[in-house]
């Protein structure tokens, strides 16, 4: 049994990741920003799962409380699963600061602020493993997203730079890519049905690929072999066309 | 977005929206006009369409389940498939169930569902203990059978018109296993049929399956469907080690081809696959699971797409005890017309007391029937026999019935558009079927 950590665990995939955690056993410790929803949350989890589940206020934009809000949980977690996330209006983003910096909060520097704090502590423990949830977005800028593509290419390659620093360490970090998923996030966009996977898909590959310790998950395979081919195909050529 | 019910008929473009907390339903119901609540979308028709559909999906978190009692509380928009995953392995059940799991704590209270157990369970309405509901002004109110009751009685039947309802806490029903113990009687007639459900009316869930096809003496040549929740000792050893298995465990097969019996080609195979076939003695016990049991259609996804593009309706009616005349009627006008399903239910309801759920005592029967050219006339047609003999139709299986049959056919009916008018004085909440059937006049 083990204590998890959920950053984010109101949003879609984090209510599937926190049900899946508990399910097999685990503590679940929910954080986000509306007591209202975390409580509804961890109601339907004890009646479910029997297990330990506490509830914590968490602000992923505001970074200034992130050191309190780790000081304030009852021990250090055994897992701490980065969830939140803001897809936001790439359009409006373009010109509008207030839009653009939210994305990068949401998508990368509050991911940044907390996960530091958290990399210390496991580093410093010698155990530990941290789960981001990036995106396949991330991989190429493209006109259509690049404030959320590069915010979570950002959160990306910092979870690479983890990796590399921390797995000497002990401390395992794994990068999802989830490609499509059907949640409230998407429930506004026509998706390709065998692209884009169910909430509980991702929750059950996820807890999967981290008792392996898998580096890099990308949920549907198709995933993996979608982003090759769009990373290879040239600058020049890709600058011209409308993605 | 284009949005239709279960039975693909008729089909709104509507705006869709969903909430997580009391105060996003709260600002939601402020800036729209012509909203109405969506569970699962199983209804048959257009009772929880309108210009703008509150999507209960999302707020569906079990609250409360009091494991030595059985006392549950929930979120309306929790499935009864997933209220079963978390209540069976502790031993209890739903109260009341319909024919699939597929549907929502909140549209099991707007619809009042009934069961096969309606004779001595009454409807899914008997059982509620509490509801919480937000109603046109942003006010979350609780009422109950004894609380704020006259709100409670519009809501529980009343297909959403009160109000969002959020909140459902009601009592589970004792098993002490997951497995039902099955006795299937066959009858050669009407007749014997309704002798049947008199003799065993002591049974718990009790459905007949009738053979619409047959004329002349074999006219409504059935079998009954008997069910009590099987006791431990009547487990073989083999379910014995665990007797409350809940559905979907891979663990469980499922020798189970019923659901064909809907549609009209294969079903009077499947039919007669039953009675005559390994079926040979006139009753027959078993022991089977309670999914195969209460659920056969839920095996075959999407079997509604199967009428094609233009959709089906579904005709139920109930009709006093005393009218086995007009029983006979609708059922030989639907044979001779050749427009309905093959095979239908018949259920016998026990006396409910309630001011606009669609159970009363006597003879409930549903069919479906393609949409075709002709059919509504035909229904209608059906409608005046069901009046004549004092029945009415059940509205959330309704697509099509006007306005005057619908307010003279409910006894209550005005009461009950009272209570609606004193809770929402503006017409917030409405649907195309509270247009259809004038319910605001
Ligand atoms: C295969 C099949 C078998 C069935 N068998 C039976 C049966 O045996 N017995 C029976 O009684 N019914 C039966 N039904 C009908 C079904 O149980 C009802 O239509 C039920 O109400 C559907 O619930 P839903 O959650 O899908 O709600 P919807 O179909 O989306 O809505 C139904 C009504 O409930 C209202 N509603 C839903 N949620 C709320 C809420 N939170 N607050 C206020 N109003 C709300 C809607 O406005 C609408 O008026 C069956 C349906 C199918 C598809
Ligand atoms: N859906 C997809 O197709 C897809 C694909 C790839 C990656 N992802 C990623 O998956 C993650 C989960 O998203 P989802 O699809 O499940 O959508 P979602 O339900 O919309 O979840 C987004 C969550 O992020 C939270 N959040 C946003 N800003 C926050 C902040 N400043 N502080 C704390 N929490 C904040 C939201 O919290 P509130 O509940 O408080 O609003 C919400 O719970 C996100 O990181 C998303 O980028 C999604």
């Amino acid at each position: 049994m083990k204590n998890i950590l959920l950053l984010g665990a109101y949003s879609d995939i984090g209510q599937a990741l926190a049900r899946a955690y508990a399910a097999e056993g685990n503590n679940v410790w929910l954080a986000g920003r509306k007591q209202e929803k975390l409580d509804d949350l961890a109601a339907d989890l004890r009646i479910r799962y029997d297990q330990g589940v506490e509830t914590f206020l968490f602000d992923a934009a505001d970074t200034d409380s992130h050191e309190s809000f780790l000081e304030g949980l009852p021990v250090l977690p055994d897992s701490v699963v980065c969830i939140f996330g803001y897809l936001g209006e790439q359009e409006q983003a373009q010109s509008d600061w207030e839009q653009a910096h939210r994305i990068l909060m949401a998508n990368y520097v509050g991911a940044v602020s907390v996960l530091n704090r958290v990399a210390d502590a496991f580093e410093h423990r010698g155990k530990g493993s941290i789960v981001g949830i990036s995106s396949v977005a991330g991989e190429r800028g493209r006109q259509s997203n690049y404030l959320y593509g590069s915010a979570k290419g950002g959160f990306t390659l910092y979870l690479q730079g983890l990796r590399n620093r921390l797995f000497k360490k002990g401390v395992h970090v794994l990068t999802v890519k989830p490609g499509f998923v059907d949640t409230r996030m998407t429930e506004h966009l026509q998706l390709p049905g065998p692209l884009t996977a169910k909430p509980e898909q991702v929750a059950r590959a996820v807890v999967k690929a981290e008792r392996k310790k898998k580096n890099t998950l990308y949920v549907l395979w198709m995933w993996r072999w979608i982003m090759l081919i769009i990373k290879l195909i040239p600058e020049p050529v890709f600058k011209r066309l409308s993605l | 977005m284009d949005v239709t019910n279960w039975n693909n008929y008729p089909v709104k473009n509507a705006e869709v929206v969903f909430f997580d907390t009391k105060g996003e339903l709260r600002k939601l119901i402020d800036t729209n006009e012509h909203l109405i609540a969506r569970g699962l979308g199983r209804c048959y028709g257009d009772a929880s369409l309108s210009d703008t559909i509150i999507e209960m999906g999302k707020y569906e978190k079990a609250l409360h389940f009091d494991r030595e009692s059985g006392v549950f509380e929930c979120q309306a928009g929790l499935s009864l498939d997933d209220i079963l995953k978390i209540t069976v392995p502790h031993g209890w059940f739903l109260p009341v169930t319909p024919g699939t799991k597929f549907i929502t704590a909140g549209g099991a209270v707007a619809s009042d569902i009934h069961g096969k157990n309606h004779h001595v369970d009454g409807s899914f309405s008997n059982h509620v203990l509490k509801l919480d509901i937000m109603l046109a002004d942003g006010t979350i109110t609780s009422c109950g059978p004894e609380e704020k009751a006259d709100l409670f009685r519009a809501t529980c039947g009343g297909m959403g018109l009160t109000g969002i309802i959020l909140g459902v806490r009601f009592r589970l029903k004792k098993i002490e296993t997951s497995y039902i113990t099955q006795r299937q009687v066959k009858a050669s007639n009407l007749d014997e049929l309704l002798g049947y459900f008199e003799e065993y009316k002591h049974y718990t869930y009790s459905v007949a399956w009738i053979d619409c096809l047959k004329k002349g003496k074999h006219f409504g040549r059935s079998i009954l469907m008997l069910g009590e929740h099987s006791r431990n000792e009547e487990l073989p050893d083999k379910l014995a080690a665990d007797p409350l298995v809940v559905h979907g465990d891979p663990k469980l097969t499922v020798p189970f081809n019923l659901p064909a019996f809907v549609l009209n080609k294969f079903s009077v195979k499947s039919f007669n696959a039953l009675y005559y076939g390994k079926n040979l003695k006139k009753i027959q016990q078993g022991i089977v699971h309670y999914d195969p049991y209460f659920y056969p259609l839920d095996f075959v996804h999407s079997w509604n797409r199967m009428y094609g593009k233009k959709g089906f309706v579904q005709y139920q009616f109930v009709l006093p005890l005393s009218a086995t005349d007009g029983l006979v009627r609708i059922m030989r006008r639907i044979s001779e017309k050749n427009m309905g399903s093959f095979l239908t239910v018949l259920k016998v309801f026990g006396p409910q007391q309630s001011l606009i759920s669609f159970p009363m005592e006597g003879y409930t029967l549903a069919m479906d029937f393609a949409i075709e050219d002709g059919l509504f006339e035909f229904l209608d047609e059906l409608d005046q026999i069901v009046e004549e003999y004092g029945g009415r139709l059940y509205l959330t299986k309704d697509a099509r019935m006007n306005a005057r049959f619908f307010h003279d056919s409910y006894p209550h009916f005005r009461e009950f558009a009272e209570i609606v008018r004193k809770y929402d004085p503006q017409e917030k909440f409405s649907s195309l079927m509270s247009k259809r059937l004038e319910i605001r006049g």
